[in-house]
């Protein structure tokens, strides 16, 4: 054993202005906690919204400083390594923070309606980011893996939250007892790149297997596929997806949207830092088995999809699907790939969390069947606009965001002569198309009389649907800016 | 005979294979949840072998953080399975099906 000096021990160096992020988040949330538990009567919910909004823009704001700072003195880590500041983790900030204060705004009238605690929802929120940024930004597998737990306790909370609904609870113990089975794996595949590399580093993995020419590489191999079945749990990517439907449909629909988008991007971001950019000299190893896991989910999040009746489920399908595209980028093993992956997480993070802000209003109890939305076309004209855009757009119909996510994914797949998987990506989309159009039709062809409840509308949702189709449309119409910024922030720390 | 770091690893890989089970097969969500526990101890395990191996301190270290992780994922677990049971005694996984399609 190595001698243990603790005397004279000097802890690593710590750049505070790099984890300030998070540290806003979780000092925001002691303070929502404390406040609620000092003040005289209950807090309310417009000060536990306005507490988060205002942590997520100033969080916002010093991430835009330290996109300044990489721009300049380019890519650092802190805390002994274990914790990256570059391109690829201010990005997963930005998509987080702006995840967080629409997740916000949809649960201000939510909370309200249904009778939750505001203070204890929004604190678990705001931990729940932290603990995203975390995992995004993780250099070490350990510190990921934290990030993870993080983001993934406070979910659970927030599903059974609504604690008189069987259906949350029975939807909050389905994705505790997934997500830690999950949870075991990617750790156990943590212990093996541990034994096979003798870090748990990032950095250090990915030098340690430049150089190193393994005799059998069957730990390195066991490691590999653990890592990629806990990943595909948390991000949903079929055959580990069963959990999804169930999940989605019995949780709060804020709650939903907030898994549907931040969740799964998180977990993409530590698939791309760990396979794209760690083991990055092994991709012939790992590629294949990524493109047959992106095949599966393509074909079974279409073909599922067609065949729900209840909107909440569909949407559950539809996101599984969108993630075999984001696996058909990662597949690709290129900065082009990556690019394509980041510019999808992030214009379908703005869809889904406009899609399900819809849904949230459509409805309180969890059957959401195709019947209620229909006649919305003519009872509603404007919320039924906005939501035939979002659907559109996870279609991926041109002048919207979608169209060129997708374009950029499929591209990444030819580029890379990945032929056979860009064809499955073009044909899945077209049965996916079928899945969204049935929602559309629903809202406008229906006869007089068969309109289904009006919706119970709050204010901040009209802000969440209008930010999130505008987003959608602009960016379908003047790319470029986004297409930059995912370019820039492809993993440079870790990848060399 | 000699009992060399291969063995921990096998012991490990063991209690995970059974927790594993165990999650997929009990439909007592007690049981369940310490099937989590032996799962995330067989790889503390694996974790310890592999650092005694290495001679490297970082892998034991893991071993406090994977604890505490496994001791707040408890805590959340435990909350649940008490809200479902008080409102229903005695259900087991398979009575919470309410939600299919």
């Amino acid at each position: 054993m190595g001698d243990l000096q603790l005397v004279g021990f000097v802890g690593p160096s710590v750049n505070w202005w790099a984890l300030m992020p998070q540290i806003i988040l979780l000092g925001a949330a002691l303070v929502v906690l404390l406040v609620s538990a000092l003040a005289p009567q209950r807090a309310s919910t417009v000060f536990t919204t306005v507490a988060t909004l205002c942590a997520a823009s100033t969080s916002f704001v010093v991430a835009l400083g330290l996109w300044n700072d990489v721009k300049t003195d380019g890519p650092s880590s802190s805390i002994a390594s274990a914790f990256g500041v570059d391109g690829f983790s201010i990005f997963f900030t930005v998509l987080i923070l702006i995840g967080l204060a629409t997740t916000a705004l949809l649960s201000h009238g939510y909370l309200d309606r249904e009778g939750i605690d505001p203070p204890e929802f929004h604190a678990l929120l705001l931990c729940s980011a932290a603990g995203a940024i975390v995992m995004a930004s993780a250099n070490d597998l350990i510190v990921m893996f934290l990030g993870l737990e993080a983001l993934s306790i406070g979910i659970y909370v927030m599903i059974a939250m609504h604690h008189r609904r069987s259906e949350a609870r029975e939807s909050a113990i389905k994705y505790f007892v997934l997500g830690a089975f999950s949870s075991a794996f990617l750790l156990y595949g943590i212990a093996l790149t541990y034994g096979a590399t003798g870090s748990t580093n990032l950095v250090h993995v990915r030098n340690y297997l430049d150089v190193v020419v393994f005799r059998d590489q069957h730990l390195l191999m066991a490691a590999m596929a653990l890592l990629l079945v806990g990943l595909s749990f948390k991000v949903a990517a079929a055959p580990f997806h069963f959990w999804a439907p169930d999940v989605y449909q019995g949780a709060p629909s804020p709650v939903t949207g907030w898994m549907a988008s931040i969740a799964k991007a998180a977990g993409f971001a530590a698939l791309l830092r760990i396979f794209f950019a760690a083991f990055a000299s092994h991709d012939v190893d790992w590629a294949p088995i990524v493109g047959a896991l992106a095949v599966i989910t393509l074909v079974v999040g279409a073909v599922m999809a067609i065949l729900q009746t209840d909107v909440k489920r569909m949407l559950a399908f539809s996101s599984v699907s969108h993630a075999g595209y984001v696996l058909v980028a990662v597949h690709s093993a290129s900065a082009a790939g990556t690019s394509a992956a980041l510019f999808y997480l992030f214009t379908y993070t703005l869809m889904v969390l406009g899609s399900f802000a819809v849904v949230g209003a459509m409805g309180s109890d969890d059957e959401h069947p195709l019947s209620r939305y229909s006649g919305l076309g003519r009872s509603r004209p404007v919320i039924a606009i906005g939501f035939t855009v979002l659907l559109l757009a996870q279609a991926g119909i041109p002048t919207t965001s979608g169209f060129i996510a997708k374009f950029q994914v499929i591209a990444a797949a030819v580029d890379n002569k990945s032929y056979f998987i860009a064809a499955v990506s073009m044909f899945t989309a077209v049965i996916g198309a079928y899945m969204y159009l049935r929602i559309v039709m629903a809202m406008y062809v229906a006869d007089e009389g068969e309109e289904g409840p009006s919706p119970v509308w709050h204010w901040t949702t009209s802000v969440v649907v209008i930010a999130a189709v505008s987003f959608t449309v602009i960016v379908g119409l003047v790319p470029q800016f986004l297409i930059d910024f995912a370019e820039d922030a492809v993993p440079i720390l870790i990848r060399g | 005979m000699e009992i060399t770091t291969g063995w921990y690893l096998v012991l490990g890989a063991l209690l995970f294979v059974i927790g594993g089970t165990g999650l997929l097969i009990r439909r007592n969500p007690l049981v369940m949840l310490m099937c989590v526990e032996l799962m995330l101890n067989g790889v503390n395990l694996s974790f310890v072998a592999f650092a005694r191996q290495l001679d490297d301190i970082g892998g034991q270290t893991v071993v406090f953080f994977v604890l505490v992780v496994a001791a707040a994922e408890v805590v959340v677990g435990l909350g649940l399975v008490v809200a479902i049971l008080r409102r229903q005694p005695g259900t087991t996984a398979d009575d919470l099906s309410a939600l299919k399609g």
